[in-house]
């Protein structure tokens, strides 16, 4: 006979104002099977868990079912305690008395009615409940980290220097990533350079990582701890081997005036070409939708130019297949594109720029050298209008969101014209100014305050040119809604930070879930920030929602630190929530006949064949198998089997049916 | 006469729908309190002849829930529980079951309203239809026990 103990929590006053606990337990108690059955105030406590173990002992339990929350917040707790108790965690089942019952309905007798239910239900389930064993699978400690910006590198180091070998992934020819584009940084103004490039040079020379770049990722398969990738390595047209990076092949280059994607458009750069001088690695890489050769058929002046005679033109894409235990997803983000601002006149006035060009106008390693100087003529700006929230908070541009970095970026931008341009006078038009940071407020105020920015809260209806000017035409809503007009030279647009335009093919790669606005999701917006719903998959960075370089790096650092937790382990155990094929003695073997339907319908090509063998070795059957580490546990296939052969641990056919029958 | 309180059993999947019903209840949005939850990993899990159970259990209505297309934590097992319902569905006349009767629906785990929504809708929907007592009737009247386990 089965001894089922029945624990009803009240759970404070959340439980026991709406349910009657005490019936609960009185009526639990009268089921049939059911050896004990009592109520606590709280039963996830410390004594409410003694409580079960001691009835467990005491009562010589054969299941355990606790009426409380939602078994997605307390089913590890009360599985930990029966286990401790030396009842197998799988015997233990929760009703949702909480969430399901007494949040949702009005005191009385019908929800206590429900309560009942719900706990006869788990009682005729956990009397057919089997013990289990959790699956341990192998891991294999190598990481796949997936982008080369700052998050990928913070991930990529902290995992490598944890000791665990890590592959980087980058598509574009150098790591580095937005961060390698900044000019200074806020709120301290130091160069983004001088503190990056360390970090990508650290990564290059690091003997555990393996470094990927204008490479991108083709495909993910298996599970946690048992990922196999596929890396397409873009043809370079070069040989990464032979190549020192000399430069003499960029200089010969014919091809001169191709908008350079890292100036943001505001410089040149060659069809051979390094993306910036700090390249990593520093080897060229051939544009050949713009080369010469590849257009016409003949030129090739980089191959008679190079000394160690390292292009390849007819170098092919290369797939690499690497195993891999996890990955850190840092893919990063878009600035929103040019045709978004028809009122703004970006793309169509060369001196309407995005706040990602300011920065490069502003950096001693731009096209400028660091002087700001506006793009149509080349003057130094002396009126310059920034903008604040151009596209962000804008439902009527389809971006709700606030981008977070903008507030701080612009005032970091102002500031730096103005100590740029003394002479200059710089406007900001904001919604609110969102400041929340370490030092970040101050730094607001510092540009109000010592380098007199000034500051008009209202929105930018239009911009127009007249007389080479800009008529920027606003309101300022402080000032009881007057318009105001600024005759700028340049104007910036703090332009909204959006997911990268291939999000959603990235994420149905990795099998992860992502927003409405294509950023990817963590697993809990608190409690889980950088896994994601897929385990063994991290993420880091700004493809999770806009963020700036501390929160980036520490959500990397956070992810890398998870990695690392479960490298430090050489298994893996998994829920024993699997599907299993029947066995019976012979002559029945199994009364799988073999259609394998299950195997068509399994998501995870977790169906093998197993061949049944007599005596003499010869063929008796071949019936389906699960294997139990691929397999994730949906019961499709049970739902599917046409012999009823097939079954789903936790969630057999006769639980299920039990629990029904108990209605 | 008291009004007609229909039976709902709502077969729902852990990841999406159940994670829904959690919300609604943390956010405290209150429904009818007739409906009776059985958790399976997935949609793609439920058998049909598990709403016939019901049925045959005395439920008025049943209502199968899951991950939005595209969303399914197993990948595809909410697009095989959609095709065995397009299929299903067929049948249930046959069977001498009003198609009304099963609600088949999508809730995501940040859609605890729309759970209560689908709730007091099909609550409300069922109580129209009225008590249903024909099927349960062919199978030997309701409230069959499950065999008790030695």
């Amino acid at each position: 006979m089965p001894r089922i103990g029945v624990f009803i929590c009240h759970c404070g006053e959340n439980i026991g104002a709406t349910v009657d606990c005490e019936v609960v337990a009185q009526a639990a108690g009268r089921l049939p099977g059911v050896a004990h059955a009592v109520d606590y105030k709280y039963m996830c406590s410390d004594p409410g868990q003694s409580l079960i173990k001691e009835a467990i002992r005491e009562k010589r339990l054969t299941g355990v079912v606790v009426g409380a929350c939602s078994p997605r917040m307390h089913e590890p707790t009360f599985r930990r305690a029966c286990a401790e108790a030396g009842l197998n965690p799988f015997l233990c089942e929760m009703a949702n008395l909480r969430e399901h019952c007494s949040w949702v309905h009005e005191k009385g007798e019908v929800t206590t009615q429900k309560a009942i239910d719900l706990v006869r239900m788990l009682v005729e389930k956990v009397k057919r409940n089997r013990p289990l064993t959790p699956i341990r699978v192998p891991i294999t400690k190598r990481a796949l980290v997936l982008g080369g910006g700052i998050a990928g590198i913070q991930a990529a180091l902290d995992i490598a220097n944890a000791g665990h070998k890590v592959v980087l992934v980058e598509r574009d020819p150098s790591i580095g990533g937005h961060m390698a584009q900044l000019s200074e940084t806020f709120p301290t103004l130091d160069c983004s350079q001088c503190i990056l490039t360390p970090r990508m040079v650290e990564v290059a020379q690091h003997p555990d990582i393996t470094l990927y770049t204008y490479s991108e990722l083709e495909s993910l398969d298996g599970f946690i701890g048992n990922f196999r990738a596929t890396i397409r390595k873009k043809a370079r047209s070069v040989d990464e081997s032979l190549c020192t990076g000399c430069g003499a092949c960029i200089q010969k280059c014919a091809q001169k005036k191709i908008p350079s994607e890292f100036n943001a458009g505001l410089g040149r750069r060659t069809a051979i070409y390094v993306p910036f001088p700090q390249a990593v690695p520093n080897k060229p890489v051939i544009d050949r939708a713009r080369c010469t050769y590849y257009k016409s058929g003949r030129c090739k002046l980089c191959e008679k130019v190079c000394p160690t005679k390292a292009i390849r033109f007819d170098q092919e894409d290369e797939l690499v297949t690497i195993d891999v235990g996890a990955v850190v997803v840092a893919t990063g983000y878009d600035v929103k594109a040019t045709s978004f601002f028809p009122e703004y006149g970006y793309g169509e006035y060369k001196d309407v720029i995005t706040g990602l060009q300011f920065e490069r106008l502003a950096s001693a390693s731009g096209p400028t050298l660091g002087e700001i100087r506006r793009p149509s003529d080349n003057e130094v700006p002396k009126k310059i209008v920034f903008i604040a929230c151009a596209g962000s908070r804008d439902p009527a541009k389809g971006i709700h969101y606030c981008s977070k970095i903008c507030c701080m970026y612009t005032a970091k931008h102002a500031m730096l014209y103005s100590h740029k341009v003394h002479d200059g006078e710089a406007y900001v038009f904001y919604m609110d100014i969102r400041a929340g940071g370490k030092m970040y407020e101050e730094f607001v105020r510092r540009a109000v305050e010592e380098d007199h920015v000034r500051y008009v809260r209202g929105r930018v209806s239009r911009i127009y040119p007249k007389n080479g000017k800009l008529i920027v035409k606003g309101v300022d809503t402080l000032l009881n809604s007057r318009p105001v007009e600024v005759e700028a030279d340049l104007v910036v647009l703090a332009t909204a930070m959006t997911a990268q335009p291939d999000a959603e093919d990235l994420a149905q790669k990795l099998k992860v879930s992502y927003d409405g606005d294509k950023f990817l999701n963590e697993a809990h917006p608190k409690l889980r920030p950088v896994e994601m719903n897929t385990a063994g998959i991290f993420v880091a960075g700004a493809c999770q929602a806009p963020k700036d370089i501390p929160e980036t790096v520490a959500q990397a650092s956070g992810a890398a630190s998870k990695v690392a937790g479960m490298f430090s382990r050489d298994e893996l155990s998994r829920e024993p929530v699997v599907a299993v094929v029947n066995r019976q003695p012979p002559p029945v073997w199994s009364t799988c006949v073999g259609c394998f339907l299950c195997e068509t319908a399994c998501a995870y090509q977790a169906i093998e064949r197993e061949e049944i063998r007599g005596r003499d070795g010869g063929l008796i059957r071949t019936i389906a198998k699960v294997n139990e580490s691929v397999c994730q546990g949906c019961g499709t296939c049970v739902a599917l089997c046409r012999s009823k052969s097939i079954d789903l641990q936790g969630y057999t056919n006769e639980q299920v049916y039990a629990e029904l029958l108990a209605l | 006469m008291a009004e007609f309180e229909p039976k709902i059993i709502a077969f729902v999947c852990n990841w999406c729908t159940y994670a829904g019903a959690d919300l609604t209840g943390t956010s405290r949005i209150h429904y009818a309190p007739n409906v009776r939850v059985v958790r399976l990993p997935c949609t793609g899990r439920i058998d049909f002849m598990l709403i016939l159970q019901a049925f045959g259990q005395g439920a008025d209505g049943v209502i199968v829930s899951g991950c939005h297309p595209g969303d399914c934590h197993y990948t595809a097992g909410n697009f095989h529980a959609r095709r065995r319902w397009m299929l299903f569905r067929r049948l249930l006349d046959f069977v001498g079951i009003d198609v009304r009767r099963v609600t088949f629906s999508w809730v995501s785990a940040a859609e605890g309203a729309k759970w209560a929504e689908l709730v007091n809708s099909v609550v409300a929907d069922v109580r129209t239809l009225g008590p249903y007592e024909e099927f349960p009737q062919r199978l030997g009247g309701p409230g069959q026990k499950p065999l008790e386990v030695a």
